[in-house]
Order: structure tokens, then sequence, then C-alpha cells
């Protein structure tokens, strides 16, 4: 239910012509959430865990060639197509977020979800998670370490955007537009990423999603997603 | 005109086929059919308990032992990778819940059209679909990230109130399957009752105690024929649009996905031909070795397997039908990955398994179940309905993990590599499904004797003037 304006509807905008493709993003997503690195062979496999990810693409024939990066995380899509194929409600609906949560106690590994992604973000645990050390000792203790056979992906930081509504609430006040900064957002040096709840109409978000560049990825699929990409280089006017 | 008359008279038909062999019209008494079945049961030998050994162990290893090597280290030691979440398990899995096939077709579909020459030949297949049922409902457990909390799935009430989700095909298949099993169970069961009393009056020790049990005190009683004629009625047509709700759902699996070259509304179809295809086939190699290994030659006549192989072709032409429909539709759409697709099998890394496919299920058969000498040989017929095995997995495998490889994001394509574990468990199922049937082999009449001689009591030959006609007499 993309209308609804109860509860928040955290939203992403990507700016494209501002990403440089360093993958700052990719490592603090890591850090952030407890996700483990996997080595090459199995990234070779295409088993890398990454929540986040720098698709690049070539524009162009060599020697007038160009890459393009365009950073791919869950899109927390309104009609997410993962959510009605789950048998269990492992990956289900926050009506009160506007956000696609995975359960991961309830998760049985069926694998549909990722199946039926058409952004390919679900991540799989094939195996364990191991955190050679000294990673394990900076896991992140508001995020539960999963363990395998359970799909996990991005959760737009759900535990900064709960860190944030706690603190607003003990104070006595709402959310403030850039009280929640996901750990993309907050490792980002070119400033491509910008949170925040669109159903605040004077968020920065809100006044961005409005951009004559915006976009949807696949958007012909339907599927509503939170994160709103801005075109970049010379394909946009104005 | 006197010369056009007799010419009439005497016309034979070139093709007209003498029922006597389909339909058993040569009786012999009824306590030498009785052991005709029951001595082969009777008798193993060390060859046969080598291979219940062999067998065992297979299963053992290959699907148990690989399977907990699997439960202890994850899903990761499968070949199974991002974007390609279903692979060798779940098109083996379509490949189980589509021999399943064969029983209900071959019993209840022609049992219900009166097709008589099914008599001999329906316990045999209805038996296959509750063993590969068993066989394919391990996938589904099998294939889960967490398999011991498979229970998640069921609607078990709970002080959580947590429900399983009935919006998501996964949880249609696991009612679908499960109906299919209890339903196809309790279909084989019900005409075995006669033929377990039959064996119950004339075996002695561990046996009879186990068919006094199983036959519930059967006494061949009038109303008790009458009950029993009534239920297995009820049952054949109940259990056909069981068997064509499986297979659909199975494809809904798929159809529901938005997964390019998978969201087709021509699946639920497709697959159901497929499953009756491969099934019918399979039927044809597992009566063949039964004949053989048995001694059936009494009840199991090449007429018969003539009969499934005619089948078997009619089913190869609308395999062909909906495959082609598939294809061209895909074709035309023109859309940039299904084209993907499409260039995958024509040319790419799944152009072996695609011609393969098309080699088994449309030029074999094509090309020799036409001529009846083809398909009244034995042998040719094992191997041409073995080639349909092998055709109609490669088609599971093309749509299943073939087809994930492709995205529509480009970045995220894959190749998917199979890893021994999964050939290992595949083949595992397949030694647990010869496995259960060689020991049901041993224990259960696998032809309806008193089918048989009802058909054969049923149907008389008479002479009318030069010719013989078969005649039916309804008996109910």
């Amino acid at each position: 239910m993309s209308e609804t304006k109860t509860g928040h509807k955290w939203t992403m905008i990507v700016d494209l012509d501002r990403c440089t493709g360093c993958q700052a993003c990719v490592v603090a997503c890591h850090a952030e959430n407890n996700v483990p690195t996997v080595g090459p062979e199995e990234v070779g496999m295409g088993r890398s865990r990454h929540w986040i990810r720098i698709e690049r693409y070539w524009d162009g024939e060599y020697p007038d060639i160009r890459a393009r990066f365009i950073p791919i995380m869950c899109q927390q899509c309104a009609h997410a197509p993962c959510e009605p194929v789950c048998p269990v409600f492992a990956s289900y609906h926050s009506d009160e977020e506007n956000l696609n949560v995975q359960v991961y106690n309830r998760c049985i590994g069926t694998r549909y979800c990722a199946n039926n992604c058409p952004y390919s973000v679900r991540v799989y645990n094939w195996f364990d998670p191991y955190f050679p050390e000294p990673l394990e000792q900076q896991l992140n203790p508001d995020v539960t370490v999963r363990y395998r056979g359970i799909m996990e992906k991005c959760t737009f930081c759900i535990q900064r955007i709960k860190r944030a509504e706690d603190a607003a609430q003990a104070e006595g006040r709402l959310l403030h537009d850039g009280d929640v900064v996901p750990a993309c957002v907050q490792a980002c040096p070119t400033k491509v990423f910008t949170f925040g709840d669109r159903n605040d109409e004077h968020s920065e978000v809100a006044e961005l999603a409005r951009s004559r560049r915006g976009f949807h990825v696949l958007e012909d699929l339907g599927t509503d997603p939170s994160v709103i990409y801005l075109k970049g280089g010379e394909s946009h006017a104005g | 005109m006197q010369g056009d008359l007799s010419r009439l008279r005497n016309f034979v038909w070139p093709h007209q086929d003498d029922p006597k062999e389909r339909l058993l019209l040569d009786p012999i008494p009824q306590e030498e059919m009785n052991q005709i079945m029951l001595r082969p049961m009777m008798k193993a030998g060390p060859g046969y308990w080598l291979t219940v050994v062999l067998l065992a162990l297979v299963v053992a290893g290959a699907l148990f032992g690989y399977w907990f090597y699997m439960i202890r280290w994850g899903m990761g030691v499968a070949g199974i990778r991002r974007p390609v979440g279903w692979g060798v398990f779940i098109a083996t899995f379509v490949f189980w819940i589509g021999i399943s096939h064969s029983g209900t077709f071959v019993s209840a579909i022609l049992r219900v059209f009166n097709a008589e020459y099914r008599r001999p030949i329906t316990r045999a297949a209805e038996l296959m679909t509750s063993f590969s049922l068993l066989a394919g409902a391990i996938f589904p457990v099998l294939h889960l990230g967490r398999p011991w909390t498979v229970y998640y799935m069921l609607p078990i009430p709970n002080q959580r109130l947590l429900w399983d989700n009935f919006q998501s095909p996964l949880s249609w298949d696991l009612l679908a399957i499960t109906t299919y099993l209890l339903s196809s169970t309790i279909y084989v069961y019900l005409p075995m009752i006669p033929d377990l009393a039959m064996a119950r009056d004339r075996t002695k020790g561990w046996r009879h105690v186990l068919y006094k049990l199983t036959s519930l005190g059967w006494r061949g009683l009038e109303y008790e024929w009458h009950y029993l004629h009534k239920t297995i009625n009820i049952f054949a047509f109940a259990i056909i649009p069981i068997m064509f709700s499986v297979h659909t759902i199975v494809s809904w699996d798929f159809a529901m996905a938005k997964q390019i070259g998978w969201r087709s509304s021509i699946f639920g179809p497709y697959f159901v031909v497929g499953a009756i295809f491969s099934g019918v086939s399979a039927v044809i190699a597992v009566l063949l070795v039964v004949r053989k290994t048995m001694n059936l030659q009494y009840f199991l006549r090449k007429e018969h397997f003539e009969a499934l192989a005619k089948l078997v072709l009619i089913f190869s032409f609308t395999w062909a039908y909906f495959f082609f429909n598939d294809y061209l539709i895909e074709w035309y759409g023109g859309e940039w990955v299904g084209h993907q697709l499409l260039t995958l099998q024509a040319r790419g890394p799944l152009a072996p398994f695609w011609y393969t496919m098309i080699f088994f299920n449309i030029v074999v058969p094509w090309a020799t179940l036409w001529s009846k000498k083809v398909r009244q040989s034995p042998t040719a017929l094992f191997f041409i309905a073995l080639g349909i095995q092998v055709g109609m997995y490669m088609e599971r495998f093309i749509i299943i993990p073939g087809f994930l490889q492709r995205q529509r994001l480009p970045f995220d394509w894959g190749e998917y590599n199979p890893r021994p574990v999964e050939f290992s468990i595949a083949i595992g199922t397949l030694a647990l499904f010869c496995l259960l049937y060689v020991l049901a082999s041993r224990v259960i009449p696998l032809i309806p004797v008193w089918e048989v001689l009802e058909g054969q009591l049923s149907h008389s030959r008479r002479r009318i003037g030069k010719t013989v006609v078969t005649s039916v007499a309804e008996l109910e």
C-alpha cells in the first residue's frame, strides 16, 4: 500500500552523477550489519554477501569508453515480489515503517524470495559465517549474526531507524529529517545517498523525489521501490 | 453384383487389431493365474538380495549420507549460487512428481474411460505413483537451508498465532503433494484388497499374518464386491482432478514468479502433459523390468506395451505442441532477456541439454513409434522410454536452473555448475524409488489378478458368420 500516509515511508535517493564506484558504502554495510566476507573462491561463484553492491557497466567502445556505476541494494518495494512467495511469512511487509523486513528466525531457507527478486539483492547464508581475527571483535551488538540456511538482505539499517525513533520518543519529540543515517549514507564520501522519510513533506528526500531526473530500476515491473535513482551522465535534461 | 458382395464379405480390414491378446482372452484356470502371480513373490534369490543390498547402500550413502553432510555444513556444498537459487534438487523434484502421474493416468483415466486393456497394468503403475511421490517429496525438505524447521510450513495451531502463508505457491505445493500422496496411496490399496485376500489364503507364516491384517477380512461376498466397485469408481473420478492440480501447482512454483522464461500462462497444461509423457514412458520401462524378472509374460503382453507406446507417441505430439507454443511466444515477444534465454539454449551453455531434450522427446519417438514393429519390441521400447526420461529431465533442468542464470540486470548473470553432492542425492532418490519398488514386488501382488479375471469373464468371443467378434457384458 504505497499510498498510506500512516507510519513512515523510508526512502533512499541515489544520485548516480555523484557515484565514483569507491565501494566505501559496501565496506560500511559489512561492518554495520555483521555481514561476513567469504573469500575469493566463493565470490567467484557469485556468493558474495554484499547487501549493497556497485554494479559497473561500460558505456561505449574503447577508447571512447566510460564506466558507469549504479549502487544496488534492496529496493524495499511497496509491492515486493519476495513477500507473497515466502511460505512462512519470513519475508514480510512492515506497515509501520513501509519496509520489507526479513524475519531471520522464521526463515526456513527455500530461496524462493531470491529467485523472485528482479534485483537479485537477496543474500543467502550458504555456510556459517566466519569472521577472521580481529573482525570478530567488531561485531555490531545491535544486529543478529545470521547462521547457515537463512536469507538476508539490506534492511535500510533498521537498527538505526529504531534507535533514532527511541531517542526521539525519549525526548518527547517527533523524528527530524536527518535523524536516521544508514551506514552506507554515512560512509559515502561523495554524498551519493540521501535518506529520509518521504511521508514528511519537508524532508530532503521528498524534495529530491520530485526531481525530473528520478527513476526506479526496472520500473515497468510495478514493484514500486522505495529507492529512487537520479539519472547521471549526459542522459538527463535539467 | 453377386461377385461384389462376396468380395465384401471376405474383406478383412488391414489394420484391425485382434483384441484377444490385449484382453487376455485365452483364459487359464484361476488357480494357475494366482500362482503365476504368487510364485515370483515367494522367490527371492541371491540376485534379488544383492540388488536390495546395493540399492540400500546407495540410498544410505548417496542420499542420506550426503544429505547429512549438507545439513552439517550448509547448502553451500551444492553448486547453487546467486541468482540460481534452485538447481538439480528442484529439477529432480519436478521430475519425480512428473513420474507420479504415470499411475493415476494409466489407472484412473483408463478406468474411467473403460479402456479394457488397462487391467493387468494398473497396479504396477499406481505403485509407481506412490513411490515416486515419496522420492520426490524428499526434495522440498532437503533443499531447505534449515530442514529442521520444515514444520513452520505446516498449519499447526500455535501459541504465537504464526500461520503459514497461503499466498505462497510453496504452501499450495505442500497441500497438493500431501493430498496426492494420501489419495493415491488409498487408491492403490483399495483394488489390492481382493488380491491380498487371495494371497492370505495361499500363504503361511509372516506373510499370512500380514495379508490377513491388510485384507481387512475380505471374504468375497457380493455386497463386498459391490462396495469395492463403487469406492474404486468414486476414487478413480476424484483422483483425476487431483492429478491435474498437482502438476499444475508444481508449475505455478515457476509460473507465478517474475523470472523471465517462467512467467508463462501455458505452464500448467505444459507441465501436466510433460508429466504424463514422462510418466507413461516410465511405466513402460518399469513394467518391462517387472515382466522380465518376475516371469509375468502371461499378464503383460507385447500388445499392452504397444497400447502404452501409442499413448507415449500421442503425448510426445502434445508435449511438442506446448513446447513450441512456449518457445514461439518468448521469441515473438522480443524481450531482450527472453532472447538471451533462447540464445542460451540454441548456442550457449544450455545447448547440449536443449538438443538432447529435443532428440529424446521429439526426434526419437516420432521417428520410431509410428512403427508397429518398434511398438511391439520390448528392447526398443525400453530404451526409447529411458531416453524420454533423460529428455524430460533435461527439460526440467533447462527451465529451472537454466533460466535462472539470466536476469534482467546483466550484472547479476551467473553460470550454474552442479556439484557432486547434487548429482549424488538425485541418484540416491532414484535408488530409493527402485528399492521401494523391488521390496514391494515381493510383498504386493503387482498384477491385479481379480481385475484380469473380471475382464476375462466380461468378454466373450463369438463367431458371427466368418468373423470372430469380441462381445462385452457389463458386470456391474
